[in-house]
């Protein structure tokens, strides 16, 4: 009875239970289709409605087509994550996490895995997107590729570690924005740099902002993987 | 055989407001405990201490071995809590829940089959999301967690509630099982004549202390 059933070795229990949490949110994404029903549609829809902006000079909508892109990833990020962390809120959820025995490294990376996931499939949607209503066509593929890696790579750790700081908040939903923005302003201005490289067949600059966007994700994981533990105690 | 609970003038606060008020209490290995008391007298929070939920900000506190002043994360992967909220995921399944929980407390998948079975959570009815379900039928999901996890020490806050006759005997016979296995169990109800016919000693506490303690 005291002797666990299982004992992982020290050093592979957080990727195991980072694979369970990220598991767990990919079921709860299978079962509820919250992202897929909502979340994307919302992002279609941001693009659409930048396109009727701008639609009067084509022009100047081919030109903002990176900052257009990554606002909309901003704006579905925001509502993932309030979906992504509302569900770990709710009816004693966080107490049973905190008891669980899940190493709060493990919870971080899987909670920032999944909103990655999720981001990724947006990502993927909203590039046809543009390509669809705003004509613009990218000439540097690898670049946008990685380009989306390491944003959202730096989104959702950003997003996890503030996610979990408001979700015992009643006021998370519209703190999350305040506290969130302005840390990820760097990911916006990276991202759209590089993607406008990207589509003016100027890679060489773009992977100096993949660079930075590397950074930045990096940075962030590892702050993530230091200062979950405190911040789920607090939360 | 040091005890399994070791209070000794144990204060909680939430917020300002002390909950528990220098609470001295002892539960030995292999006993069911019943605290009993009225409506905010601390029986919440005197189990929420124990499972290292809530800080004791004075006196001494020690849960299976474990200082909980100097280190109360270090108690929890051992105790089980069976709190007012269900510690589910609503739009997860019976089984999801059961399984995903059974596994980040490194137990075996059987055991969580079992568990499910046990509480009569098998069938149909393992299929089913949490959201659909009635209170006692996530009464009987968070109890499953619980089993499944196999903790050391049971901490169970009105195990009784939103369950059926035949939900109420299933948990009696839980926590008489879970004792028969070398856990302990500290419970808190208001059902005073089931809950003294189960337990072997009873605890009662007002105003944030124990104050009375029967065989």
């Amino acid at each position: 009875m005291t002797e666990p059933l299982v004992t992982p070795s020290r050093s592979g229990t957080m990727l195991r239970d980072a694979a369970l949490v990220l598991g767990k949110d990919l079921r709860l994404e299978l079962r509820s289709r919250v992202i897929i029903n909502q979340v994307l549609p919302f992002a279609v829809l941001v693009l659409v409605l930048f396109a009727f902006a701008l639609d009067p000079d084509r022009r100047i909508l081919t030109q903002a087509t990176p900052g257009l892109f990554w606002l909309a990833v901003l704006f579905s990020t925001l509502l993932a994550l309030q979906r992504s962390f509302g569900v770990e809120a709710a009816d004693g959820v966080t107490d049973a996490l905190r008891l669980s025995g899940l190493d709060p490294a493990g919870i971080f990376l899987g909670k920032a895995a999944g909103i990655a996931v999720h981001l990724l499939a947006l990502e993927v949607v909203l590039g046809l997107g543009v390509t669809l209503f705003y004509g613009a066509t990218p000439h540097g593929p690898v670049l946008l590729v990685a380009t989306c890696v390491a944003a959202t790579a730096g989104l959702a750790a950003v997003g996890t570690l503030y996610g979990v700081l408001s979700a015992g908040m009643r006021v998370r939903d519209t703190l999350l924005p305040l506290l969130m923005l302005p840390v990820v302003a760097p990911v916006l201005i990276a991202a759209t740099q590089a993607f406008a490289a990207a589509y003016d067949k100027t890679s060489g600059e773009g992977w100096r902002w993949f660079g930075l966007l590397a950074v930045f994700g990096l940075l962030y994981l590892a702050i993530g993987i230091f200062a979950f533990e405190p911040l789920l105690e607090e939360s | 055989m040091e005890p399994v609970v070791s209070l000794r003038g144990a204060v909680c606060l939430l917020g300002r407001f002390p909950a528990l008020a220098g609470v001295d209490l002892d539960v030995n290995a292999g006993e069911i405990v019943l605290l009993q008391g009225p409506n905010g007298a601390g029986k919440t929070t005197v189990l929420r201490a124990c499972a290292g939920l809530v800080p004791v900000v004075d006196g001494e506190a020690t849960v299976l071995g474990v200082d909980l002043v100097a280190d109360r994360r270090a108690v929890r992967h051992r105790v089980g809590l069976l709190g007012h909220a269900s510690g589910l995921y609503e739009d997860l399944t019976v089984a999801d829940n059961v399984r995903f929980w059974a596994r980040a407390g490194r137990a075996l998948p059987a055991d969580a089959e079992a568990a499910m079975t046990r509480l009569g959570l098998d069938g149909r009815l393992a299929d089913v999301a949490v959201a659909r379900l009635s209170a006692g039928q996530r009464r009987r999901t968070s109890l499953a967690v619980m089993v499944a996890r196999r903790p050391e020490l049971w901490l169970l806050d009105e195990p009784h509630a939103a369950l059926d006759q035949e939900g109420r005997d299933v948990v009696d016979g839980l926590m008489a099982d879970a004792v028969a296995a070398g856990a302990t169990v500290l419970f808190a109800s208001h059902e005073i004549d089931r809950a003294t016919a189960v337990a072997h000693r009873t605890v009662t506490i007002a105003g944030g202390t124990a104050t009375a303690v029967s065989a």
